[in-house]
């Protein structure tokens, strides 16, 4: 396995209990490396993905048109209401427009789709050309606002100047730039933002109900089924939800400063981390309302009788499988590590796109002796680490299931492609599910990996395999 | 309610706006002809989005890995140029990943900053970065230009620029560059081709790197892919077929102006007519004879469209998709009595227009035709003039849905169903399949909306 790790790459994966790696110590938030394979995308995508489930806001793309077309509806962040994120919006760069500037070209373009489309108001992307070729992307919004009357935000996501983490900051600066503009006069002292859920597969309706059953006032979703004039009126909420520690943690703090609101960190995946984010939320409330602590108990009561006896009956087949984890945010892999434990299937591998030392110090906490823990890494590693430790499922995004699937392993999506919802308690079985459908599929029997075929076998001379056969 | 309720009916000009494209950016283009080479890592000198985008995209295309890297451009690179970052990537690259070729391609950013990638590429050889036997060739491919197609078209150039030899000994052997098509395609091409007896170098060929099997292996290098040896023999053909006037006819002009190979342009071999100009064109570059199998096969076509001719007549179908594509198919539609009535391609070129409107000029109906258009504008115009039929990659089924109209997923991306990459569109079967696609869908639509006493049994 040596051969396929980067003398530069080795600080960035450890094993836990490994000789010498005590304490333990992993470097990450680097760059990647020119000439790796890495699976990291731009700043641009950090921002469009964050922002993009705002979904009565006119997102448009000023680049060529190829920004704009890969995160064309690139989740399925669903909306209750309007859908105008759904549809995709460049100014598609020219050549000229890249030598005499791009600037008149994006006025105009706010101009006629604001006509065209009404919006509540608009978000505007610089991509890396555009800080190039220097538009002055905030001098147009401005003048548009002034307009036509509604916020036209730029976000500052010139891909260059580093990964998503950078991305997701812009986002939360142009997000900030909303907060505190609409009226809070009718909000509830019980009462939260949502940050860091995107809505995807629906998720952010289950923690909803849950809320609402506990009796506390949603203000605003950051931003998945997001409006605009729910950011705007979002100060008004007695306390910040945080998941997705990377994506808006930053709009959390600037709200923290600005406005006094406290923030909790939370997850929504598996039992225990959506139980503790429920608890968190009852206790911070439990002065102003000291029957809340006990309605989520009840809540979280009901949910369990429900859920364990289903978890059971999937967990027997489960148990002491394999799972290897790499996901863009580390919280992810807190909850994933926790989730597969409550199913009998141990954590081999786990890494990150961006986690801080911090995270990765956590992670080797929650693991066991041996699990590697990497940042930052490409698809030679990976395979060469689902072989090693001889791993069931996978659990990456789009570009890793592939690989998975060609050396004949299962594989979940737990990435933005999912299409199951995977948050809170339901979200644990859809989860449950889904890990049981592909590590008992039987299509791996059919795969040299499993040796059952006698002519997907390697080892067999092809007259015994045909001997066998018939 | 409909879910894109934002497409309004009244058509007003747009004049500095895309909305839903029906391109994409030069660079994934050359990523996917970059991965027709064997043992080609392809390499994006960019920032690290770029090419994590087009990985990604021609992933969800294919449901296959997909290998390439990145300058992994940063602040400081987009201020002082991108050379120590180009120059340290071929290193890491061929000490690490040991591919045979690295083929480099430009994106706006490296454009505009001004890397000269072939300079580049030198000081790395007089530096020693390339090892002996290894190559790096290039294209260049700004974003702000051109499509996806003309992407393709720049690295299959650069590749052909980069190994094309004349030794003065003629190999016997016809060049193929089959345009930006399918693996399924491609493998097609060259089984017409063997039939023929005519042996091909077909370039780019991804067939067997982007519908590999489960070998239970990672292989960042799958076994498919046309061989650097090939490449080099390419300027000692006895002729060039270059499919597709957009993805192939500028690599198909180098071959001939420099090495003499002589080229043929011709429509991508979708459909009858065009299939049969595609071996008519093999017969007279070799002088051999059609076998009675391709004979065999055209006649099934041909067979085929008899049979079920009458649920062609005059049906209406929007087209969207790259230009060569949507050319071919629209010369097919109109010999099966079909009416192709909207057709957009988001690839810029006066051309393209020109050309539908010479096909489709017997046409009984008005025909909207727009080069360098989007998807939002087919949506109008089938709003205004509704169809039978839309053909087009899977971002279609937004408007499929909306207007209530079957869908034919064809071209690229297909990112919400599988075959392309097995079932060829060229050639008699490929005709055949899509006949079969066509019919299906048109059929399902009848059965579906056919009222119980009008519900038949037989077609």
């Amino acid at each position: 396995m040596e051969p396929v790790i980067f003398e530069e790459r080795k600080a960035q994966i450890q094993r836990k209990g490994a000789k010498g790696a005590e304490p333990f110590s992993i470097s990450c938030n680097k760059n990647s490396l020119a000439g790796a394979v890495s699976q990291r995308a731009c700043v641009f995508c950090g921002s469009r993905v964050v922002l993009y489930p705002i979904a009565d806001a006119l997102h448009l793309v000023h680049g060529p048109i190829g920004c704009a077309v890969y995160n064309w509806d690139i989740r399925g962040a669903m909306s209750s209401g309007p859908e105008l994120h759904r549809l995709s919006f460049s100014t598609d760069l020219r050549e000229k427009d890249v030598i005499f500037g791009g600037e008149k070209k994006l006025y105009q373009a706010l101009l006629e789709l604001i006509d065209l489309h009404k919006p509540n108001a608009a978000f505007v992307y610089s991509t890396c050309i555009v800080g190039i070729i220097g538009d002055d992307l905030k001098a147009v919004c401005k003048k548009v606002e002034a307009e036509k009357g509604i916020p036209v935000i730029p976000v500052q996501s010139e891909g260059f100047k580093g990964n998503k983490r950078e991305g997701y900051l812009a986002a939360c600066q142009a997000m900030f730039t909303l907060v505190g503009t609409g009226d809070t006069s009718a909000i509830s002292p019980l009462s939260v933002n949502i940050l860091g859920d995107f809505n995807l597969a629906g998720e952010i309706w289950i923690i909803q109900d849950y809320l609402r059953r506990m009796g506390v006032e949603v203000v605003a979703n950051i931003t998945g089924d997001g409006r605009v004039e729910e950011v705007r009126r979002a100060h008004g909420a007695a306390l910040n939800l945080v998941q997705c520690s990377g994506a808006t943690m930053d709009l959390a703090k600037m709200m923290q400063q600005k406005y006094g609101i406290p923030f909790k960190k939370v997850s929504y995946f598996g039992i225990e981390d959506m139980s503790d984010a429920l608890y968190e939320v009852a206790k911070f409330f439990e002065d102003k309302d000291p029957e809340i602590m006990t309605r989520t108990r009840e809540l979280v009561r009901e949910e369990l009788r429900d859920l364990y006896p289903k978890l059971q009956l999937l967990r027997k087949d489960l148990v002491g499988k394999k799972a290897a984890i790499y996901v863009g945010g580390a919280f992810k892999a807190f909850s994933l590590v926790k989730s597969f434990r409550h199913l009998g299937i141990d954590v081999v591998m786990v890494g990150s796109q961006t986690g801080t030392q911090e995270d990765y110090q956590e992670l080797a906490e929650i693991t066991d002796e041996g699990t590697i823990v990497v940042d930052d890494t490409n698809p030679l590693e990976l395979s060469a680490f689902i072989k090693e430790k001889d791993v069931d499922i996978f659990v990456g995004g789009v570009k890793e299931r592939p690989i998975a699937y060609k050396l004949g392993v299962g594989f979940c999506d737990h990435n933005h492609e999912r299409k199951e919802a995977l948050e809170g308690f339901l979200g644990m079985y859809n989860f449950a599910k889904e890990v049981h459908a592909t590590v008992t599929s039987p299509v791996w029997n059919f795969t040299p990996r499993r040796r059952k075929s006698p002519i997907a076998s390697p080892d067999v001379p092809a007259c015994a395999a045909t001997g066998r056969v018939s | 309610m409909t879910l894109l309720r934002h497409t309004p009916v009244e058509i007003k000009e747009r004049k500095a706006l895309s909305i839903n494209p029906a391109k994409t950016c030069q660079p994934v283009g050359a990523m996917y002809a970059a991965l027709g080479i064997h043992g080609c890592l392809p390499h994006s000198h960019g920032s690290q989005g770029c090419c994590a985008y087009h990985r990604s995209a021609l992933t969800k295309h294919y449901k296959e890995p997909v290998s390439a890297a990145t300058s992994s451009f940063t602040e400081g690179a987009s201020v002082f140029g991108g050379q120590a970052n180009l120059l340290q990537a071929i290193n890491n690259i061929f000490t690490v990943y040991e591919p045979d070729v690295i083929a480099v391609h430009t994106t706006c950013l490296s454009e505009t900053i001004g890397d000269d990638v072939p300079q580049i590429t030198d000081k790395a050889r007089q530096e020693g970065k390339i090892p002996e036997g290894k190559f790096v060739v290039s294209a260049s491919t700004p974003s702000y230009v051109g499509s996806h197609v003309t992407g393709f078209a720049n690295m299959v150039m650069g590749t052909l620029k980069g190994f094309s030899e004349k030794t003065g000994k003629k190999n016997g052997k016809v060049n193929i560059i089959p345009g930006f098509v399918e693996p399924s395609d491609m493998e097609e091409l060259k089984r017409l081709a063997t039939a023929m007896g005519v042996q091909t170098i077909l370039f780019p060929d991804t067939s067997g790197v982007l519908n590999g099997p489960l070998t239970g292996e990672y292989k960042m290098f799958p076994d498919g892919g046309t061989t650097v040896p090939e490449l080099r023999s390419t300027g000692d053909s006895i002729g060039t077929l270059a499919l597709g006037e957009w993805a192939s006819a500028e690599g198909a002009k180098y071959l001939d102006s420099t090495h003499k190979v002589p080229c043929k342009i011709l429509d991508l071999p979708i459909g009858l007519k065009a299939t049969d100009r595609f071996i008519d064109a093999l017969r007279m570059i070799t002088g051999r004879h059609v076998p009675d199998l391709i004979a065999h096969e055209r006649g099934q076509l041909v067979d085929l469209i008899s049979d079920m001719h009458q649920y062609f007549y005059h049906k209406k179908v929007a087209l969207v998709g790259d230009p060569d594509q949507v050319i071919a198919l629209t010369e097919f539609l109109t010999s099966i009595d079909m009416c192709p009535v909207h057709i957009v391609t988001g690839t810029p070129g006066k051309k393209f227009e020109a050309r539908i409107k010479e096909i489709t000029k017997d046409s009984p109906f008005p025909v909207n035709v727009k080069a360098l258009g989007d998807m939002f504008l087919l949506h109008q115009w089938i709003k205004n003039d509704p169809v039978d039929l839309l053909i087009g990659n899977t971002y279609c089924k937004y408007i499929a849905r909306d207007e209530d109209i079957p869908l034919i997923r064809h071209g690229f991306p297909i990112i919400d169903r599988v075959g392309h990459q097995y079932f060829p569109t060229v050639g008699y079967k490929g005709g055949l399949r899509l006949l079969e696609k066509i019919l299906d869908a048109l059929l399902t639509r009848i059965d579906r909306d056919a009222p119980e006493d009008c519900f038949e049994l037989t077609y």
